[in-house]
């Protein structure tokens, strides 16, 4: 009897084993199939942009060679998009317009969220009304009007145009907002009684305790401007100002399409958010969770 | 940060108040100054003159001999009884109708995938997050390459699982397929976003209630619909209004793979508004767009306001 019973829950638990190992098993396989979903167009991408010969591009394209190095390979797609044009001006007109707008960005929109945040003053109600009313507003619904403005002011085909309607924006102001007001008060007590002005609060207190949240900011302006595209392709007119979205849409429209050298652009622009991500990837996790996590 | 405490914070600073105070004003205005001119010049501003020029014939490049007139509700009467308007708000309503439930459901999928503690585990978070990284004109490139019409990846796949009975198709030169072609690559781009949302949503949830769960002899099933799905009520709103919102802007893929063709089977409003506003030099008229446009937006907010506090009266 007492033996019988015992036997049962040895096949029990061997058993509830064996499930758990096969639900391991499955779930990795699902895992793996998504994994191969979500990878194989930028394998794709940057296998194919290594490939010297275009015929043998066209060739894999229908087939799994189209994922494996194989027949000439060599940078020769890369010099040819050196050779055709300015990528190194695209280059820079990227990362100076996506650099400036964030970094400026950051010091305004911390400087009046923590106004808003800590200071009570006159007007602060009103203000934080404002700003949360001015999250709704898309930028697609104000472009028109703004490019009516900005071709008044000469500023079409230029970098300001580029930067400085984007520096302030309401939603990073509302995601620093929260951040601040959830830091305790009695730092800014203990300070004034110190003898702190409000801006020593700010730069002494404030920013070194909010870290995670000027990432958040950063990552996700970050995001947006750098895939920024219809804007600059209204308002960039030649290569000078223009940045690499607009750069690669203009190359891949132009006939014939020579697809190495498409996608040697294409890995081109890729790389550089692709290193940002791998360096700060919990970061970035974090970030979106966090952007998520409103009203 | 909870009612109470934002009370407290208040309280506080009324206690303080001290002779500083009106240096504390100054200070706090001066903090506000520039930040406040930003917004007024290149968001307020704007937003003003798109309602007041939506009201006008307004050109980019103004004519000297044909000023700009008041022509009422000229603009939104046009509007309204344009095809190609009636196309491409169709289009979005497509594209939301079919993207928002199929994007949303399959973040939850992933995010639950991604919540269970296997090994290697952020490196597939990983794996599904970084085509949101991958910036969607290159995204739009690569697929336009994909949906080749002949001999290209997609078409070989869909026949190779079907033994030869599907395809080859024209995706992106169909009027029936564009759109779905552009749906697929937009989820495909933007449901990583939505996991790691979800996944916060799930991570948040407290694990006494599944414990209850389970001593109360509920099926892995029954918990993920008596726990979970109730749980995330408030992320999963978000998730939709945000991807409902995201759908109505849906502009760069469409404009990069078929420019909103073939005969205006992908046009979308942005794309209208960008082709009237920037090719026709139309600025009235493609104001009254971006006005409408708005005004969709501004809806779905209400409703996510809404929901949001019906949750909360309820707690």
């Amino acid at each position: 009897m007492i033996k019988g019973e015992a036997m049962t829950k040895f096949k029990k638990t061997a058993s509830l084993k064996t499930q758990k190992t096969i639900s391991i098993i499955f779930s990795y396989f699902i895992l793996i199939i998504l994994a191969v979903f979500f990878l194989f167009p930028v394998i794709f991408m940057f296998i194919s942009s290594i490939k010297n010969n275009e015929m043998q591009i066209i060739r894999d394209m229908s087939n799994i060679r189209a994922f494996v190095p194989y027949g000439e390979i060599g940078l020769k797609n890369y010099f040819d998009v050196f050779q055709q044009m300015p990528f190194g001006r695209f280059m820079f007109n990227s990362v100076f317009i996506v650099g400036t707008t964030v970094l400026t960005g950051l010091v305004l929109n911390s400087m009046i969220a923590y106004a808003l945040a800590r200071i009570r003053f006159k007007g602060r109600a009103f203000i934080i009304s404002l700003v949360i009313a001015l999250m709704i507003i898309p930028a697609e619904a104000v472009v028109i009007p703004l490019l009516l403005m900005v071709n008044r002011i000469g500023w079409l085909d230029s970098y300001q145009v580029q930067i400085i309607p984007f520096i302030v924006d309401a939603f990073s102001i509302f995601l620093f907002y929260q951040f601040f007001i959830g830091l305790p008060i009695s730092l800014d007590e203990a300070a004034k009684i110190d003898g702190a002005n409000p801006f020593q609060i700010y730069r002494r207190i404030i920013i070194p305790l909010s870290k995670p949240v000027f990432a958040t900011v950063a990552i996700l302006q970050f995001l947006f401007r750098w895939g920024d595209f219809l804007w600059p392709l209204m308002v960039t007119r030649g290569y000078e100002y223009r940045p690499l979205t607009v750069a690669i849409q203009q190359f891949f429209s132009q006939d014939p399409k020579v697809w190495g050298d498409i996608f040697a652009f294409a890995a081109m622009v890729t790389i550089p958010s692709l290193v940002i991500f791998l360096l700060f990837q919990r970061w970035f996790i974090q970030s979106v969770a966090s952007s998520g996590i409103k009203g | 940060m909870t009612k109470k405490e934002i009370f407290q914070h208040n309280i506080l600073h009324i206690r303080k108040a001290s002779p500083l105070k009106k240096n504390e004003t100054l200070a706090a205005w001066s903090f506000c100054a520039i930040p406040l001119l930003f917004l007024f010049f290149f968001l307020i501003t704007p937003f003003i003159v798109a309602f007041v020029i939506s009201f006008t014939d307004q050109r980019l490049i103004s004519n000297p001999n044909l000023p700009t007139q008041f022509i009422a509700l000229r603009n939104f009467l046009r509007l309204f009884n344009s095809s190609d308007f009636h196309q491409a708000l169709w289009n979005n309503i497509y594209f939301v109708l079919v993207v928002v439930p199929l994007q949303t459901f399959l973040a939850l999928l992933l995010a639950v995938l991604v919540n269970q503690k296997l090994r290697f585990i952020n490196l597939f978070r990983m794996i599904y997050f970084s085509p949101v990284v991958t910036t969607m004109v290159v995204v739009a490139i690569v697929w336009y390459f994909l949906y080749n019409p002949g001999e290209g990846l997609i078409n070989q796949f869909l026949s190779f699982i079907s033994f030869g009975k599907l395809g080859p198709y024209n995706w992106l030169k169909d009027t029936s397929l564009a759109m779905p072609a552009i749906m697929l690559l937009s989820i495909w781009q933007g449901v990583g976003f939505q996991m790691i949302i979800y996944l916060a949503g799930l991570q948040s949830i407290p694990d006494e209630l599944y414990e209850a769960g389970r001593v109360d002899g509920a099926t892995a099933l029954q918990q993920f619909r008596h726990i979970t799905i109730p749980q995330l009520r408030n992320t999963t709103i978000f998730v939709i209004i945000s991807t409902t919102i995201l759908a109505f802007k849906l502009f760069t893929q469409v404009w990069v793979m078929t420019r909103g063709g073939p005969q205006g089977a992908s046009k979308t409003i942005i794309v209208l508004l960008y082709e009237e506003g920037f090719s026709m030099l139309r600025v009235g008229y493609a104001s009254a767009i971006g006005v409408l446009f708005f005004l969709i937006v501004l809806c779905i907010s209400i409703l996510q306001r809404i929901y949001l506090k019906e949750e909360r009266a309820v707690t």
